[in-house]
């Protein structure tokens, strides 16, 4: 995973709330058994005129020339409930999203953006708003992970972020790895457990 | 173990720490992974391609539901051309790291959260995760549930346990009875429309009180479902008799002396008297009606007959609901034509539900113009309905009748209603385009669902009555 410390980029703001993980991705556009070739899929609903279509909606704020490179997004409350198809943020990574930023996130779509070395990071819906009026004029927006900042101009909006989920986007860290440094605990704790709990251990 | 009242959730927990890591996250370990075509096909091939194995296949099961087709013969083949690599690439996978599967003929088949439960895979007090959104179903038994993405399934698969901080904690009770007519499906709307769709913010809820106590294990399997439609971390109920008696004799639950020291366990599974939570709601089950929505959002839910919000016209997410939804501010959506009826998914899918919605059809047809299925949860269901003769009711009134899976919940396989298509739905999301392209999905019970089929418009059970 690529770490995130410190980033400058424009912020595209789509700034409804429930924006699920059927339209970020939706079922249609999930091809084949692969992280990859989802890019050309997100939103697709809203990014091209019609449905399995691919004629570009101009309308839509990703396809104005002020959202092209952005590595922010600026999303409303409950971003990405639904599914929990991992693939919503597949398709965001590939597309060049590093950072979103929403009022709240579901928590399966937060966990799986830490997964995949984008940052969910939540800041008030007024602090959401004020970066998206940024974005007509083109003001950068700089994401400060080390000590857990956006910055527009002379404005600072601080977030707060679990430590694990932070340390892991920061280092770029692979979780099994990490995990499976302590196996010799997990094998320990299972082999108690089972004296406990003999329901539990199926035959391997 | 903590000292002090403990919460339910927090004594599962607690009993799941194999330890405290430095930046305050908990390694927690996991009873039970589940996998599905879809998304738990991409879990096992990225595991391979980093050379790494699965710690304990025993304890992973996988079923084919999110992508296989439910036509009658169905095959590996799928309406989208492209499903059939999920379908071979999971079962490829399963097989060589030794994972039970219920293949697409396997009597076991089914939708993930309908045969965990017929299987016994889910037990009081275990932690099961899927990465599969709707996990939280299975709370329904007391264990911990809850949806995970591919990566986190990759990291189960790799290590059995998850690294996590424990969610918080929230109760909400629902004391009273529900009226006659009024089921858990009810319930959840009534809740979701109440507490708001991000009204859970990432606890763990736990349903109590004594309306929650009377539901039957596939209601509160129904009620579960819809939790996550809240944007919770999980959902539990206590376990008490109805869970032990249900899960007796289910192949993967204990049995004879091990399931007598499982129960005597599982008897102290419950919030102690004083347990704090961080929020708690409570709800009186007497002011629940059937529920049907009119929006995009299952927090846009009202009573059958109750107008759509007449102010929605000026918050931003509810108008764009109602101009793609083609609804009115004002007026009910009980009474518009619909399309289509769908009777399926691991909300509303299981024996009860096809019973109750059977008992409404019989001796009844479906409107012309309407297209109606019917989908049974698992193969076993499907099986179970048929004994009972369910089928016949279902094609006599002009529903079709399919094999197990998720199917129409979300365009399975690549079928979809008809574009722009109004349908009334036992499912769970009304998401823009989520059944067809431009979809309008209102979302209700097995019976609401079978009363409007009948009268090809959003209607009541009372009004077709007699």
């Amino acid at each position: 995973m690529t770490p995130l410390v410190t980033l400058e980029s424009r912020a595209v703001p789509l700034l409804r709330d429930n924006i699920d993980t059927d339209a970020i991705i939706p079922s249609r556009e999930m091809r084949s058994v692969s992280k990859d070739g989802l890019a050309d899929g997100l939103f697709a609903g809203w990014r091209y005129t019609a449905i399995g279509g691919r004629e570009i909606d101009p309308a839509f704020v990703l396809n104005q020339p002020e959202g092209k490179g952005a590595q922010i997004l600026l999303g409303g409350s409950n971003f990405g409930c639904g599914s929990s198809r991992e693939h919503a943020v597949w398709a965001l990574a590939e597309y060049g999203f590093r950072v979103v930023i929403a009022p709240s996130f579901s928590p399966i779509f937060q966990g799986n953006c830490i997964r995949n070395g984008i940052a969910p990071i939540v800041l008030p819906r007024e602090a959401v708003e004020q970066i998206a009026a940024g974005f007509a004029d083109g003001t950068p927006v700089t994401i400060d992970m080390p000590s857990c900042e956006v910055r527009m101009g002379l404005a600072v909006f601080p977030f707060s972020m679990e430590d694990e989920a932070r340390t892991m986007l920061i280092e770029g860290a692979d979780a099994i790895e990490l995990t499976l440094r302590h196996r010799a605990e997990i094998e320990g704790f299972f082999a108690r457990d089972a004296a406990v709990r003999p329901w539990i251990y199926l035959a391997d | 173990m903590t000292e002090g009242p403990l919460t339910l959730a927090e004594k599962i927990w607690s009993a799941h720490r194999v330890m405290t890591l430095e930046s305050g996250a908990e390694v927690i370990a996991i009873d039970r992974l589940l996998l599905h075509e879809r998304t738990g096909g991409v879990a096992l091939k990225s595991l391979e391609e980093a050379g790494r194995t699965v710690m304990h296949p025993s304890r992973v099961f996988a079923t084919m539901d999110h992508i296989v087709d439910t036509f009658p013969g169905r095959t590996d083949k799928t309406l989208m051309p492209t499903g059939t690599a999920f379908i071979v690439s999971t079962r490829e996978s399963a097989k060589r790291h030794g994972i039970t599967l219920f293949d697409i003929d396997d009597p076991r088949q089914g939708i993930v959260h309908v045969v965990s439960p017929e299987q016994g895979i889910i037990l009081p007090g275990a932690i099961l995760v899927c990465p599969d959104s709707h996990t939280c179903t299975q709370g329904a038994f007391g264990g911990l549930a809850w949806g995970i993405g591919s990566s986190e399934a990759e990291h189960v698969l790799a290590t059995m346990t998850l690294r996590m901080n424990r969610p918080p904690d929230m109760r909400v009770t629902i004391d009273g009875v529900l009226g006659e007519g009024v089921t858990a499906k009810d319930l959840a709307l009534h809740l979701i429309a109440a507490l708001g769709s991000n009204g859970a913010k990432g606890h763990i809820i736990e349903f109590a009180g004594s309306a929650v106590r009377a539901l039957d294990m596939e209601a509160r399997m129904t009620l579960c479902n819809m939790a996550t439609e809240m944007a919770c971390a999980g959902a539990v109920i206590a376990p008490d008799d109805k869970t032990f008696d249900w899960l007796e004799g289910r192949p993967y639950a204990p049995k004879d002396e091990v399931r007598e020291q499982a129960i005597a366990a599982w008897r102290a599974l419950y919030s102690d008297d004083g347990a704090v939570f961080a929020t708690e709601h409570r709800f009186d089950a007497a002011e629940v009606r059937p529920m049907v929505t009119w929006g995009n959002s299952p927090q846009h839910a009202a009573p059958l007959g109750a107008p759509v919000p007449a102010d929605a016209l000026s918050k931003a997410d509810q108008q764009r609901a109602v101009e793609y939804m083609a609804v009115t501010p004002g007026q009910p959506v009980a009474g518009l034509p619909i399309d289509a009826a769908f009777i399926g998914s691991c909300t509303n899918s299981r024996i009860s539900d096809l019973r109750r919605a059977a008992a409404i059809l019989k001796g009844r047809k479906v409107a012309e113009g309407v297209k109606a299925i019917c989908v049974p949860g698992s193969t076993q269901v499907k099986a179970a309905a048929e004994a009972e003769g369910l089928h016949e009711v279902f094609l006599e009134a002009g529903f079709e009748w399919r094999e197990a899976g998720c199917s129409m919940c979300f365009f399975a396989g690549g079928e979809s209603f008809a574009p722009e298509a109004r349908v009334i739905s036992s499912t769970n999301r009304n998401f823009e385009s989520r059944q067809g392209p431009n979809t309008r999905t209102h979302l209700a019970s097995p019976e609401t669902v079978a009363a409007s089929a009948i009268a090809g418009r959003i209607a009541l059970v009372s009004e077709i009555a007699a």
